[in-house]
């Protein structure tokens, strides 16, 4: 049978945390033997669908949560769920294209989806208004590289 | 996140360290931009050399800046990025508006050259 290892948390959703989560995502993805350049794509796709619920997710006045799902297979694929229960996104497909921003345009690139599909295998994005959104970010290591 | 600045000629040289985040860039931003209106400069140099860590906030960084540059006929610059740095910032076409630099004395020998 195959080895799986599982992670499941929740934390406020809170900027201070996005830190938190990406090296929280870099430790439990470590045990699978990433090259460093895997590691550090994980860490900032989860870094930008983090942020992204910070930012989106919740009114201000809101105390909401982030739920991180992790999970790695002995084969090396990693798959990462970053959900919130907040306001949701109306057009998902929207949403995703690059350089897309509801806030503020000056100041926010819109490349966060596009960041998470270049650096990750496969992104897929669920979302229903007023119910909440789940990212869902999965790589399958390159073994071959490994240490 | 830390910030260390230098004034050369109207030049703002910004030397970040640290993890560059949403959480962070908020402090970064005002830093930036209160040292820029204080000091009356006119360009800025942006150094990620001892960035640890950055995702796509680099870009809303350098693209705000941006903004605050040009009104006052400035330019904008970026040094020391690593591999990282530099897929996040090609996907945002973030050269079409900052010129990339190995180092922020490249970047200040040529925006010198460039204002002769």
């Amino acid at each position: 049978m195959e080895h799986i290892n599982r992670i499941k948390l929740e934390i406020p959703c809170r900027s201070e945390n996005e830190a938190i989560a990406r090296n929280i995502a870099a430790i439990f993805s470590a045990s699978q033997d990433p090259t460093i350049e895997e590691l550090t794509e994980i860490k900032t796709a989860v870094s930008e669908a983090v942020s992204n619920a910070v930012l989106y997710a919740y009114d201000d006045d809101e105390e909401g949560s982030i739920y991180l799902e992790m999970e790695a297979t002995g084969s090396g694929r990693i798959t990462i769920v970053v959900e919130d229960r907040g306001r949701g996104i109306e057009n998902v497909q929207k949403a995703m294209e690059p350089l897309y921003t509801t806030g503020d345009s000056r100041e926010r690139s819109g490349m966060g989806f596009t960041v998470m599909e270049s650096f990750m295998d496969k992104v897929q994005v669920e979302s229903s208004p007023g119910k909440g959104t789940r990212v869902t970010l999965i790589k399958s290591l390159d073994r071959t590289n490994g240490f | 996140m830390e910030i260390a600045f230098e004034m050369t000629d109207d030049i703002l040289i910004s030397v970040l360290s640290g993890e560059l985040d949403h959480h962070s860039l908020k402090e970064i931003r005002d830093s930036i931009d209160l040292t820029y209106d204080t000091f009356q400069a006119k360009h800025i140099i942006l150094c990620f050399e001892g960035v640890t860590f950055m995702d796509s906030s680099g870009v809303g960084l350098i693209m705000g800046r941006y903004n605050k540059v040009r009104e006052a006929g400035g330019k904008i610059a970026v040094a020391g990025c690593n591999e990282y740095m530099i897929r996040i910032l090609d996907m945002a076409g973030i050269y079409t508006i900052a010129q990339c630099f190995a180092t922020k004395e490249e970047a200040v020998a040529c925006m010198r050259k460039e204002g002769e």
